[in-house]
């Protein structure tokens, strides 16, 4: 579905200095897969998820969305359709004063009839489960509702994949909850590729496969199991693994023969308890 | 606090004037405001506020919320009454006080040229207390879309009043933020001469102008994300369409329009 090649992203920053955020990235994403990218702050997961979308340009190698390259700018509303972006700060992506209105904003850019732009605005707010929240105003919604609202304005324009960038970054634990599941439900239920940006790793053990990066690199991938088990490694990308994975870590340097792979609490339990 | 306020006047209900197209609410309003000015004698007066007395019944608006709108003119349709009673040149004279006189005709001018103002205001605000503010930006831009042609820009405007209500609230709970923050750090808002709370609202603005343009450009990106580019090939989900109950009120107040002139115009006509 998305393939990345060696993509390179060089900005200016305010001071004239050249800076790399990206170096050189090769990523393949098939479609239907739910993958999670986690590193510290400045390691261009950001930058990365804006190059899916077009909303920014390699500065050199490719990055092919369902086989268009989003360098041609005849594919820019194309790949924009295809591939939705969901933002940290619910606030400021949503747009209209009523929810309906807003979810809606989508579809009406994009010249879908009138009638099916209702259609599509019932399913999308069913999807996230906040149909009875049509006609309010959003500013009243709490910050996990207002996301889901975000999430139903992308899924109005039927995209193939998602792209959310922190969306759980300025929410409460009962909102993170809430965009995990709904967010889940989608790829599970309805087939759409998700590409899911954040530093909580708990959110990242629901991923099939996450993506670690530092430094403008992907330094190693693999299943939740296979990355959070290599606790060491986390950590000099400046990542916390999840409590359970460190304790069978130290458990394991302590000579306490455990099973390879412990990264939920639940594993933990079972195995400690045998 | 600052949560609290609620945008326009917008006064909810389900009457026949509140479903009526908006469309249909702003050119009636202008229609009318064309008639107030057809109007010479008494009669053409009384036939005017009964109409605007009939609509704000039929729109089931409390009548003393809809009066109250009249006070912030109230000043100048006294200095209006007044101009004229003293000032406008007539034979038959009332009374006089000092150097001051007043004339019958005069009386009878501000008396109609105040009517004039309070019926167009009475007449306005009914469009604004029966249409919701969103609804009324639909129809504003529905109406200056034939204007493209010759460069208003009619959807820019339109995405323009949307935003700015989508962010009026969320900006104020941020003034409201920024001003328990910077009290808890020892500002004062609340004492001093109004120039001097003026001065103290100052380190207030710069933090709300900086968010306010973050805001901007992350919803600028968003709204690209969700292939925002202008109003060329947009649709609308709720597209305004003319119901029966709309003609039928272009059909009243043509009729009205048309009366008036005929009071005003009609005998001349008839002694042609």
């Amino acid at each position: 579905m998305i393939s990345v090649k060696e993509l390179k992203h060089i900005y200016t920053d305010a001071d004239g200095h050249e800076v790399s955020a990206l170096n050189g990235i090769n990523l393949d994403i098939p479609a239907g897969e739910f993958i999670a990218i986690i590193g510290a702050n400045g390691g261009g997961k950001s930058t990365l998820a804006r190059h899916l979308n077009a909303l920014l340009l390699p500065t050199s190698g490719k990055c092919i969305v369902d086989g268009l390259d989003t360098a041609e700018e005849k594919n820019l509303w194309d790949i924009r359709q295809h591939v939705g972006m969901v933002f940290q700060n619910p606030d400021n992506q949503i747009v209209a004063a009523i929810v309906e209105e807003d979810v809606a904003f989508g579809p009406e850019n994009v010249g879908v009839p009138g009638p099916e732009i209702k259609g599509r605005v019932d399913r999308a707010l069913a999807a996230v489960g906040m149909s009875e929240y049509a006609k309010h105003a959003p500013h009243l919604l709490s910050g996990g509702q207002k996301q889901r609202i975000a999430i139903a304005g992308v899924l109005a324009l039927e995209p193939r994949v998602i792209v959310l960038d922190e969306p759980t970054a300025m929410l409460d634990p009962q909102g993170r909850k809430e965009i995990v599941r709904t967010v889940k439900q989608l790829n599970k239920e309805k087939g759409i590729t998700i590409v899911y940006i954040t530093h909580y790793m708990t959110e990242a053990l629901e991923a099939d496969r996450v993506v670690v990066m530092e430094k403008g690199n992907i330094r190693f991938s693999g299943t939740p199991h296979e990355v959070f088990s290599r606790v060491d490694e986390l950590e000099k990308a400046g990542l916390e693994a999840p409590l359970a994975a460190k304790i069978a870590s130290e458990l394991r340097k302590s000579g306490i023969k455990l099973p390879k792979e412990i990264i939920t609490d639940e594993e933990l339990a079972e195995v400690l308890c045998r | 606090m600052l949560s609290d306020i609620t945008l326009g006047q917008y006064f909810p209900g389900n009457s026949f004037i509140h479903r009526l197209d908006p469309r249909t609410k702003i050119l009636a309003t202008l229609i009318y405001i064309i008639a107030i000015f057809f109007a010479d004698s008494f009669l053409s007066y009384a036939i005017l506020t009964g109409f605007a007395l009939a609509v704000i019944l039929i729109s089931r608006l409390p009548l003393l919320m809809v009066l109250k709108s009249l006070k912030p003119i109230m000043i100048i349709v006294v200095l209006t009454l007044g101009i004229h009673m003293f000032t406008a040149p007539g034979e038959t004279v009332l009374f006089t006080w000092k150097f001051l006189s007043v004339t019958q005709e005069g009386l009878e001018l501000g008396v109609k040229m105040s009517l004039r103002l309070m019926l167009l205001l009475l007449f306005s605000s009914v469009l604004t207390f029966t249409t919701s503010p969103i609804v009324l930006t639909d129809g504003i831009e529905s109406l200056l879309r034939p204007f493209k042609k010759i460069g208003v820009p009619a959807h820019e405007l339109a995405m323009m009043m949307t935003i700015a209500l989508r962010f009026i609230p969320t900006l104020l709970e941020e003034t409201d933020r920024i001003m328990k923050a910077q009290t808890a750090r020892g500002a004062d808002f609340s004492s001093g001469n109004l120039l001097q709370r003026a001065k103290n609202m100052l380190p207030l603005l710069v933090p709300l102008f900086i968010s306010a343009f973050r805001r901007a450009d992350e919803l600028a990106v968003a709204m690209e994300s969700r292939c925002y580019r202008g109003g060329e090939g947009r649709t609308r989900m709720h597209e305004l369409l003319y119901k029966g109950i709309d003609y039928a009120a272009f059909g009243t107040i043509f009729a009205l329009t048309a009366l008036l002139a005929f009071l005003r115009w009609g005998t001349a006509l008839c002694a042609l």
